[in-house]
């Protein structure tokens, strides 16, 4: 294809006439040498960032259920209960040991789009969730986060991290796999700039929040 | 190369566009109660956000940075993105994008793309290109949805339908979606077009969208977003095709913390949108198996080479200039004749088009400076509007314009403070036969296309300047007197 070859030559040269060309070395030293004066940790005590997490959740909408590890099967069963959930798709790394017992459930890689979109909700784990916007971030599963119109996530407190930067030092090495944040159900702004909760998206999003 | 903007070089002044506008008082209502909205709600978030000016300053660091180092970062991106799997092309022009991403669709066999929200497909005019090739392109974003079922065009780069009311919207929904009832709560609106659009997410094999963010060091591209219509898009479909503009690239993964935490606190004032997708080249067994991306310049090597106006590339498209700008807020978006409107559109159309086009836009603004207060890479609008004029002047100077000989005045009266000041007295004496009620509403001969347009004030008996000095010499005086 050389027409697209010399697409790209010429939009580099064009660039190359206005910067002459620095070498690698300069360029990774200058940006080293970007100033970040904004916050980068957690400036609060724990008990206060679990505290923001939970309060931005419910500013969003999202519902909120705390527990110990041992009561998450619990937990998870009550919320399916107060749904009157028939039919689950669990992330395909979620453990068993979550589970309420005699749980009729499917894995996210046993089954087709189509047929997801007749589940009614998802179950899965984050990676990290970030308390001063009220996010959890999601590594894969997209798709069982997205279709179901409800998505429940277990969040374990110490995943929780006061600030946007903390959160991303610790996806920094999950940097090149499909990462979703996601901040509250599915929502839009769209008509009069009214916050309207789910569109497209899980329009129930429950937080179990596991506390050490 | 042949630089499109949307339908921009067709379209009538800003002057001549924003008259009729002014007389819609419905479209008025709306984009003021909009604009009232999320600037008010931006300024609660931005306000508890203790550290947003060392944000915004490593921001416009990055971004310049970025921009310094632009044939690195984009060559890094390609190279990462094409390890991940990904397919790298690159376009000069909005024709040359067209071409390459009609021929993907045609080539993956597809007669119909889900598209999500993205201001470079409607720069370079995909959807027109799409169709006359017969391929048929679905907005999915809602207000998108809007535009496109209404046949009309965004009027805000965030908030594209935001001159619409919800009553508006029903009407439009009911009878594009055929139906015969629809209530006109935003609830039931965004249910229509949940339904409408649920089956085609899951049917269409293609997947088309721009990018927030492209990461040099992974080659990850990011979509940030808040309906979910965006990942139904990035993950549903078998093959995705990305569009962005080269200065969507910044150095790395790293850089998000920061971006991250701008755009959503400044467009739609929230701490966070509820969705950003990430994704890397192709992900196997989660999400599309073919992903294309084009790089696009269409004007914007150009606009790096002029070194006093390419922070106007630092834009991450976030809309609180359009918010706040008393202008904006007056005649909504389309008086721009852009896709781009507001203050980042009066500086980036013109400069798209090498100036060729859109001259009038860099006149769309009272120079007040609050665009440059809330813009989170901290571009200096007024200063490269003022460049742009100058541009302007310079391009008009061949044939003798009165506001170029005018504008060429100007520059050297505003250069030195004493002829400035003389010039203030003249004009106190020379306006008080076009006085009446302390405005100046039509200037005679050729000046009268200036007055056309515009109700200037008079000037005042004293000029602040004047009056600062009197006032502290009665002060000295009163001083001395009281000694
Ligand atoms: S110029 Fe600044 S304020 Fe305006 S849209 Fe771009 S980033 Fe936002």
């Amino acid at each position: 294809m050389p027409e697209a070859t010399n697409t790209r030559e010429a939009i580099l040269s064009r660039i190359r006439a206005t910067n002459p060309t620095a070498d690698a070395a300069v360029c990774t030293s200058e940006y080293q040498a970007i100033e970040r004066a904004y916050q980068q940790s957690a400036s609060m005590d724990r008990a206060s960032i679990i505290r923001t997490f939970i309060e931005r959740l419910h500013e969003y909408d999202a519902n909120v259920t705390e527990t110990s590890v041992d009561g998450i099967a619990t937990a998870i069963a009550e919320i399916l209960n107060t749904h009157s959930q028939k039919s689950t798709v669990l992330a395909d790394n979620f453990k068993q040991q979550f589970l309420p017992a005699d749980f009729h459930c499917v894995r996210e890689s046993q089954i087709t789009k189509e047929q997801l979109n007749t589940i009614e909700g998802a179950i899965s784990e984050c990676e990290v969730a970030i308390a001063h916007t009220g996010t959890i971030i999601i590594r894969g599963s997209r798709q069982i986060t997205l279709l179901p119109d409800r998505y429940l996530c277990v969040v374990s407190e110490s995943q929780v991290v006061e600030t946007v930067p903390e959160a991303i030092a610790v996806l920094e090495k999950f940097a090149a796999e499909p990462l979703t944040f996601i901040s509250g159900p599915s929502a839009t702004a769209d008509i009069e700039m009214t916050r309207i909760r789910g569109v497209h998206g899980p329009r129930i999003l429950d937080i179990v929040l596991v506390r050490d | 190369m042949s630089i499109r903007v949307g339908e921009a070089a067709e379209a009538p002044s800003f002057q001549k566009a924003a008259l009729p506008l002014l007389d819609d008082t419905q479209l008025r209502k709306n984009v003021r109660h909009a604009t009232d909205v999320i600037t008010n709600k931006r300024a609660i978030v931005v306000g508890e956000q203790h550290d947003w000016q060392q944000l915004r300053s490593a921001a416009s660091a990055i971004k310049e940075h970025t921009l310094r180092h632009l044939d690195h970062y984009l060559l890094q991106f390609e190279a990462a993105c094409t390890a991940a799997g990904g397919h790298v092309h690159w376009a000069s022009d909005a024709d040359e994008a067209n071409r390459i991403i009609v021929d993907l669709v045609k080539q993956y066999g597809g007669k119909e793309v889900i598209k999500v929200k993205t201001m470079t497909s409607d720069e370079i005019g995909l959807n027109k290109a799409f169709e006359a090739n017969g391929i048929h392109p679905h907005e999915t974003d809602l207000a998108d949805m809007i535009i496109q079922l209404g046949h009309d065009k965004p009027s805000h780069i965030v908030v594209p339908a935001l001159h619409k009311n919800r009553q508006q919207v029903r009407e439009i929904f009911m009878q594009a979606m055929g139906l015969s009832e629809l209530g006109d709560k935003p609830e039931d609106l965004t249910n229509a077009a949940r339904h409408y659009l649920r089956e085609k997410f899951l049917k269409v094999g293609i997947g088309f969208s721009g990018a927030n963010y492209l990461l040099a060091d992974t080659g990850g591209v990011c979509v940030v977003e808040s309906e979910g219509n965006g990942r139904m898009c990035l993950t549903l479909p078998d093959v995705l095709i990305t569009v962005a503009g080269i200065e969507k690239v910044i150095p790395g993964f790293r850089d998000l913390e920061i971006f991250l935490q701008l755009l959503p606190r400044s467009a739609t004032g929230e701490r966070m949108n509820p969705y950003n997708s990430l994704w890397t080249g192709v992900h196997d067994g989660d999400g599309p198996q073919h992903f294309h991306i084009v790089l696009l310049d269409n004007g914007r090597t150009r606009i790096l080479a002029d070194p006093e106006s390419r922070q106007t590339l630092h834009c991450i498209r976030c809309g609180a200039c359009l918010n706040t700008c008393p202008v904006y807020r007056q005649t909504g978006g389309h008086a721009y004749g852009s896709i781009y409107a507001g203050p980042i559109g009066a500086i980036l159309t013109p400069q798209l088009f090498d100036m060729q086009h859109s001259q009038s836009l860099p006149y769309a603004s009272s120079l007040c400076g609050a665009c440059y207060e809330v813009c989170p890479v901290k571009i200096n609008i007024p200063e490269v509007l003022i460049h742009l004029r100058g541009r302007v002047v310079r391009e008009q100077q061949s044939g003798a314009n009165i506001e170029a000989m005018g504008m060429k005045a100007m520059a050297n009266i505003f250069a030195s403070r004493r002829r400035f000041e003389a010039a203030q007295r003249l004009g106190r004496i020379g306006q008080w036969p076009f006085v009446s009620e302390g405005w100046v509403k039509h200037l005679p001969g050729m000046l009268g296309n200036w007055t056309s347009v515009r109700d200037l004030q008079s000037m005042p008996q004293q000029s602040f300047r004047s009056w600062w000095r009197d006032r502290k010499k009665s002060a000295v005086a009163k001083e001395k007197a009281d000694a």
